[in-house]
């Protein structure tokens, strides 16, 4: 039977920098990461503003003044840019899952869509947000 | 004695332990986030800064509370599904459990605190 050892498994190096070239594919895959992450901030905000909603209008009101403040404000516009990068880099993973767009021109082509689709995506929605 | 052969206990199941089923699961759940959060994105964001007996409206119908209890719930299953890899990447041992028990706990209380909260507004 097979025993069971301990063995110390390495960790992955952080290659961008001192061993690799930044690059778009490796720049937008580790923004995926960031802002999947700093989405916390966010949705913490979130939660808090329900939580004071369900808890009554004075509580609502100081919860409401926070988020809507200008460092609020900040937060909340960072993170819906934050969302829609996520989101298209998630399709994007979807993609390259299914076998497709692995293509060094079309990956670098998938990257450009997440940069610029993402502040495409986050003005229309603060447009149609603030009409 | 064993029955089962190393072959048998170790097929599918990879380095992981758990075969794919972590990966499988940020695929189905972003998939799932993909139909949701673009709709929730304007609920949410209409009903933000409208005032609290507008909030207060827009959460007491049926459909955006139960869009509203499925982003929490599915989004902080990936977070923290997601955020684990983040930390078995760069932290080992006892940091590396801490991390990932913090990160799963965080996430419960907020899925519970934010289920309780739409519960309670919406019924």
């Amino acid at each position: 039977m097979a025993e069971k050892t301990q063995v110390d498994r390495p960790l992955s190096p952080f290659m961008i920098g001192p061993y690799y070239r930044p690059q778009l594919t490796s720049i937008s895959s580790i923004l995926t990461r960031i802002t999947g992450n700093a989405l916390i901030v966010g949705v913490i905000l979130m939660v808090w503003w329900f939580l004071a909603l369900a808890a009554g209008p004075e509580y609502f009101e100081t919860a409401e003044w926070w988020i809507t403040s200008w460092v609020g404000n900040i937060v909340m516009f960072l993170s819906l840019w934050a969302v829609w990068y996520h989101y298209l880099a998630g399709l994007r993973h979807l993609i390259w899952d299914a076998g497709k767009g692995l293509e060094l021109e079309t990956a670098e082509k998938l990257g450009w869509i997440c940069v610029y689709g993402s502040v495409v995506l986050t003005v229309i929605t603060v447009l149609i947000l603030w009409i | 004695m064993r029955y089962l052969t190393d072959r048998k206990r170790a097929e599918g199941k990879g380095a992981a332990h758990s075969g794919t089923e972590h990966h499988w699961y940020m695929i189905v759940s972003s998939v799932a986030l993909a139909f949701l959060v673009p709709t929730f994105l304007f609920i949410f964001g209409r009903a933000l800064g409208s005032g609290y007996e507008s909030a207060l409206a827009t959460f007491e119908s049926p459909f955006p509370a139960i869009l509203a209890g499925l982003v929490i719930f599915v989004g902080l299953q990936h977070f923290h599904k997601g955020a684990r890899v983040a930390i078995e990447d760069y932290a080992q041992g006892t940091t590396r459990k801490l991390l990932i028990m913090a990160t799963v706990g965080l996430s419960y209380v907020l899925i519970a605190a934010g289920i309780f909260a739409i519960a309670k507004i919406a019924l």
